[in-house]
């Protein structure tokens, strides 16, 4: 089973932009991060067969090779043919059938009813498979849409922002759901999200799609902690970002917060950006590196975080406990040179 | 005496005509639900939809041009069947079906458009056939739109006067349905006789809607 993997190399062309995307997967699970509307879902779609790409290939190999997809060789196989497991947003049960029948939906007539069942057992549904999805909840329904995808055992599942149109609440419960059903599905994952702490929960491995190019590609924690790109580093949540000048090897001036900076590690020309973490200030004295006064901020209150705006326009989170609700801003911040995020436009 | 015969035949002119009417319109709905050329589905549509917008007289006329014996469908009828279309009672059916058409195949299609696409996606990379996806998630998730559609068709079946009077005629006991009859008998100044036409197309009608209506709300009920 070590030679598994999948390979994703399609073109398209789409009103707004094209879409370019190639990566190989070759383990675990990979999380698709973009804005909305930059191509993530309509990468998943041609993945899964629902949509057709201009060019490229759409290939999994487990031992053998399947090809899903190639436009050289005149090859588009129905998603019928795929088994590829896709999760809709909104789960896309359907609505005129109970839970037995939803999750038994794609098995061929003469199926063993034992594996249906065994199905609803492990999505802890027994007792509701008489009901209709309008009867469950939202963490029930997402089981079903679960048992329905796995019961056909497919070699790669596709999540397509599973958690976007949820309270926070639920959307806390589902995640911790979701994580416990995948544990044992040794396949491919593939999850698609707006969301950087889902992204991060997630995934072994991300993508970074922008106007559907891939502007990042990586390991997780190496993607969120070096974006590299003004993109990415939004999208990874980097509250602080500026415009740049350069002035030497080690200092550039933030054209946005009229500020000059120290970093840690030699500047290169084509840096145009710095992003710093709104967690990653500290107080200071007024000689320090990269110090900053704070007269004229403004001081919000959250349950567990100061929210501060610097009359300069930066910001800073600073935790809390519940009970603190008093909270004296030191006169002077910095931000250590290691912290100091360089970026490229 | 009160003619019965009107009755007989229009129950037999609008059983026949729903029923070419419903599938057709089924079928012609999902095609057009499914071309993605905004152009020619613009066009498909008006063309369709035209029955409904011009006055039943002038589809009357159109008809008769093509199913006339000289036209190219009655002369192919008439050359290898021997079979004359105009003033026969299949003239009655035909002039039903295209005047109900429009109304079976809006409906139908906006029931189609209403359903989630990613029903259908779904359904696509669960592995079900794409006719098991037709009935058992397009059509049922649809079924209440279709069935209304099937009930205005079916009423605007049984009311149609104007095309039918073009194509069919008014023979008595062989084209002359209750609409004509209510005409004919009001023409002749027996109103009385007429009001027992009108008596039975309410009657008819209102069965046929309650009918409908009450399996619709059953069925749906049950999942929702």
């Amino acid at each position: 089973m070590s030679n598994k993997s999948l390979k994703v190399d399609i073109q398209k062309e789409l009103k707004e932009f094209d879409l370019e995307v190639n990566f190989e997967l070759k383990k675990g699970r990979l999380g698709i991060l973009g804005p909305s509307g930059c191509g993530k879902s309509m990468t998943l779609k041609s993945i899964a067969g629902i949509v057709t790409p201009d060019n490229g290939v759409v290939s999994l190999s487990t031992g053998e090779e399947t090809v899903y997809y190639d436009s050289s060789k005149k090859i588009n196989l129905k998603p019928q043919k795929r088994n590829v497991g896709y999760l809709f947003q909104n789960y896309a049960l359907f609505p005129n059938m109970t839970v037995e029948e939803n999750v038994a939906c794609g098995l061929p007539k003469d199926h063993d009813e034992k594996i249906v069942s065994d199905m609803i057992k492990r999505f802890h549904l027994e007792g509701l498979e008489k009901r209709y999805p309008r009867q469950l909840s939202g963490g029930q329904q997402q089981r079903v849409a679960l048992a329905r995808i796995l019961v056909y055992n497919p070699d790669v599942i596709l999540l397509d922002e599973p958690f976007s149109a949820m309270d926070t609440f639920l959307k806390e419960q589902l995640r911790i759901e979701l994580s416990n059903s995948l544990k044992d599905f040794d396949g491919f994952s593939i999850m698609v999200t707006h969301d950087r702490d889902e992204a991060f929960q997630f995934c072994d491995e991300l993508i970074v799609l922008d106007q559907g190019k891939i502007i990042a590609k990586g390991d997780t924690y190496e993607i969120f902690e070096n974006p590299g790109k003004v993109e990415v580093a939004r999208l990874t949540g980097c509250k602080n970002i500026s415009k740049v000048e350069i002035i030497d090897d080690y200092h550039l001036k933030s054209l946005e917060w009229g500020l000059v900076f120290e970093v840690s590690e030699k500047i290169s020309p084509n840096i145009t950006h710095i992003g710093i973490r709104a967690h990653d200030f500290s107080a200071a004295e007024k000689n320090d590196v990269n110090s900053f006064d704070t007269k004229n901020s403004t001081i919000l209150e959250m349950p567990f975080e100061w929210e501060i705006t610097l009359a300069n326009g930066l910001w800073w989170k600073y935790d809390k406990q519940i009970h603190e609700h008093e909270f004296e801003l030191p006169k002077y911040l910095k931000a250590d040179p290691k912290n100091i995020i360089l970026l490229e436009e | 005496m009160v003619d019965w015969s009107p009755i007989f035949i229009s129950m037999k002119t609008a059983s026949l005509s729903i029923f070419i009417t419903f599938f057709f319109g089924l079928i012609v709905a999902w095609g057009i639900v499914k071309i993605k050329n905004d152009t020619i589905k613009s066009v498909l549509d008006g063309i369709f939809t035209l029955p409904i917008v011009l006055p039943p007289t002038v589809v009357g006329f159109f008809l008769l041009y093509i199913f006339g014996v000289r036209g190219p469908i009655g002369k192919f009828f008439l050359d290898f069947f021997a079979v004359q279309i105009p003033f026969s009672w299949s003239a009655t059916v035909i002039a039903a079906v295209v005047m109900s058409f429009p109304l079976m195949y809006r409906s139908a299609r906006g029931a189609f458009e209403q359903v989630d696409s990613n029903l259908l996606d779904a359904g696509r990379t669960l592995g079900m056939s794409e006719w098991k996806i037709f009935w058992k998630i397009l059509f049922t998730n649809a079924l209440p739109g279709i069935i209304s559609g099937g009930i205005l068709a079916y009423a605007r079946g049984l009311g149609e006067f104007g095309a039918t009077a073009m194509l069919a005629g008014n023979i008595a006991g062989q084209t002359r349905t209750l609409p004509m009859a209510v005409y004919s008998e009001v023409a002749g100044g027996n109103m009385g006789e007429a009001s027992y036409y009108v008596i039975v197309i309410v009657i008819i009608s209102f069965i046929a809607i309650f009918i409908m209506d009450y399996v619709a709300i059953r069925k749906e009920k049950q999942w929702r």
